[in-house]
């Protein structure tokens, strides 16, 4: 059975009113047939979009949850070819959040046509610059791989209308200046941000950074398109006993998220 | 030889890989760098700190005992000892101080292994009325209390970094964490010449006046330029700051001594360039040590301060072209000249500087008498007397 494509999975959720969930999990997190059972557990909960993590040994962008995770997967010994064999377990569409190093040590030609053959639909390269990009467009281009650039709120509009332009399948919009980690409550950037990045893109909008509860996930989908949630997810299989009972918590959680993006834009 | 510099880049090394949260401020000290070199007021504020507060310009000692052991080459050593702070690193910090407060920003944040940097940039935020928090390894902090104390005592906030491999390139980790978060208040005063442009032009042209100064001086000690010039290579600020000047100086060879650990060939080291592969790390192109997925490789040296993965991108691209050359030191062999200059000279080297030192005691056998080698003594060793005690097995 053939995936849906992005543009289906964010035309649907506008269709019925919402945005979109977008679900992060390392790969090989906490093993790597952990990471693909939470993926799983992502799904049932409601998860539309899949970030499958590339862990990296110097995750400048990642709070305290996300590094932990990151050093396991890599005591795990998690590299590109396990990520890849993640990405090809996934029922939905599926991108890969990486930063830069580890795709560039791959190869730009051989980690695109690999991802492509495992069924990725595209990257999103937080520490990768539309300058440095050089042979990334041709090559994500060739392969049919969607390119999401991560902007912020300090990103000025003829800044955000160059990245916005290189992006495709949707534009990462950061809720705020930080690292990825749950927050108690979300300022007004994101909605600003956002704003913003109407002017000058009709790509759909993901926020993500900050957002862990569903009342959160209500808010952010009041204006956004997609709602993006990691460290929370994380911090569940961080505390769970057992893989099993990370499941099932996971699950849950993604079923509040999964409502929160509902309940966003009623009334 | 054609040396192309586009903006930001040397050959296909340099640039920025960084969160898009962090291009304004970069563009922001770009132009502040740019204005500054432009504005004589600017100039004549740094200039003023270079000769009243740290001492500059600092001296050339000509060693002539060590000189003995290193083919009797004339050996002189530039004295970035000397410097208020004990080392090269107030050049540079100085500079940026300065820009902070040229755009209105009232904090400053650092990372720091030996502790060089970090006392450094705490001295700067004392004397300019700066907040200043330093970011150190767990380990380093461990193995340079003394300087963890000394910035206590500036009025810095040190913060122990307890992720990864606890070291320098974790420090750096979390100064970048902490930047993307506070940046509107915030400078990230780099401590090297690495990280995103514009750090490794704007670090190297606060660090130039060591060879500025150093040429002039060895052509009135001695008439002539030098053959080598030598320096210790961790990031490459003060080997970029000696080379820099002389790079047009076709007769006279660069060398570049990285920290060969326990031998490169036992993967425990830190020789970046001669040991290791291109790729990106701490938003820059350049050597590093990484695995074949591209996961950094934790190095290992003796010298907290050249206990790097990384190295600036200018030296990779003066690598490439042939420009300058680069060895590995072990330890045990920066340890014998660090003994060496001590007890011929009455000059105790930081661990760091003695790599350089034991790259002139091969150097000069080589070159043999009638050479002229030209060193950076980029900093003194007090810091180090702890290890040192140890490694010679010196009760304290």
């Amino acid at each position: 059975m053939k995936k849906d494509s992005l543009a289906q999975v964010f035309a649907r959720a506008k269709s019925e009113n919402r945005a979109a969930l977008i679900g992060y999990m390392p790969a090989g997190f906490p093993t790597l047939e952990g990471s693909k059972e939470l993926i799983r557990a992502l799904i049932d909960g409601g998860v539309d979009i899949v970030e499958v993590g590339f862990a990296y040994s110097d995750p400048v962008m990642d709070g305290a949850i996300i590094q932990e995770a990151a050093e396991i997967a890599l005591r795990n010994k998690t590299g590109a070819k396990e990520v890849l064999e993640v990405v090809s377990s996934v029922s939905v569409p599926s991108l890969v959040m990486s930063y830069w190093n580890p795709i560039e040590r791959y190869g730009v030609k051989n980690f695109t046509e690999a991802l492509a053959s495992a069924g990725g639909v595209g990257v999103i390269t937080p520490d990768l610059t539309i300058e440095e990009s050089g042979d990334w467009i041709e090559e994500t281009e060739r392969n049919d791989l969607h390119r999401v650039y991560v902007v912020a709120p300090s990103t000025d509009d003829s800044r955000l209308a160059k990245v916005a332009g290189k992006c495709s399948g949707f534009v990462y919009a950061a809720s705020l200046m930080g690292v990825t980690g749950a927050r108690n409550s979300l300022s007004d950037n994101a909605s600003e941000l956002v704003a913003r990045l109407r002017k000058v893109t009709d790509l759909p909008i993901a926020v993500g950074l900050g957002v862990s509860t569903a009342e959160q996930a209500a808010s952010v989908a009041k204006f956004a398109d997609g709602v993006i949630v990691g460290s929370a997810f994380i911090k569940l299989v961080l505390q769970a006993p057992d893989i099993a009972q990370a499941c099932k918590s996971v699950t849950l959680l993604a079923r509040e998220l999964s409502e929160g993006v509902r309940q966003g834009r009623v009334g | 030889m054609e040396r192309i510099e586009l903006v930001g880049h040397f050959g296909p090394y340099g640039g920025r890989f960084v969160p898009e949260a962090l291009i304004g401020a970069l563009d922001e000290l770009e132009a502040a760098h740019n204005s500054a070199s432009k504005d004589p007021e600017f100039q004549r504020e740094l200039n003023d700190l270079h000769k009243s507060y740290t001492g500059r310009p600092s001296i050339i000692t000509e060693a002539k005992r060590f000189a003995e052991h290193a083919g009797n080459a004339r050996i002189l050593l530039k004295r970035e000892d000397l410097n208020h702070t004990g080392s090269h690193k107030i050049n540079n910090v100085l500079g940026q101080a300065l820009l902070t407060k040229r755009m209105g920003k009232k904090r400053i944040i650092a990372e720091t292994g030996a502790g060089q940097h970090g006392v450094a940039s705490a001295t700067a935020a004392a004397l300019l009325g700066l907040e200043c928090v330093v970011y150190m390894g767990e380990e380093d902090t461990k193995r340079q209390s003394l300087n963890v104390a000394r910035m206590k005592l500036l009025g810095a906030t040190v913060v122990p970094v307890t992720t990864g491999s606890r070291t320098l390139k974790d420090a750096i980790n979390e100064a970048m964490r902490d930047w993307v978060t506070n940046v509107s208040t915030t400078h990230y005063l780099l401590g090297t010449v690495a990280g995103p442009h514009p750090f490794p032009t704007m670090v190297r042209d606060f660090h130039r006046i060591i060879g500025v100064e150093a040429r002039q001086q060895v052509l009135e000690m001695t008439g002539r330029l030098p053959d080598a010039v030598l320096a210790c290579v961790g990031g490459g600020s003060n080997a970029i700051g000696i080379f820099h000047p002389f790079i047009d100086d076709a007769g006279v060879r660069l060398i570049g001594f990285e920290a060969g650990g326990s031998g490169v060939e036992s993967g425990k080291h830190a020789a970046t360039i001669v040991g290791g592969t291109p790729g990106v790390l701490h938003g820059t192109r350049s050597y590093l040590l990484q695995d074949s997925d591209g996961q950094t490789i934790e190095s290992h040296s003796i010298s907290a301060g050249l206990d790097y993965p990384g190295v600036g991108p200018e030296h990779a691209y003066l690598h490439d072209i042939g420009r300058a050359e680069y060895r590995a030191i072990t330890d045990d062999q920066a340890m014998h000249a660090f003994s060496l200059l001590s007890k011929s000279e009455g000059i105790i080297p930081a661990i760091e500087t003695a790599h350089a030192l034991a790259g002139a005691l091969q150097v000069g056998n080589e070159l043999g008498s009638g050479a002229i080698l030209l060193i950076n003594l980029s900093g003194r060793g007090d810091k180090d007397v702890q290890t040192a005690a140890q490694y010679f097995g010196i009760p304290l």
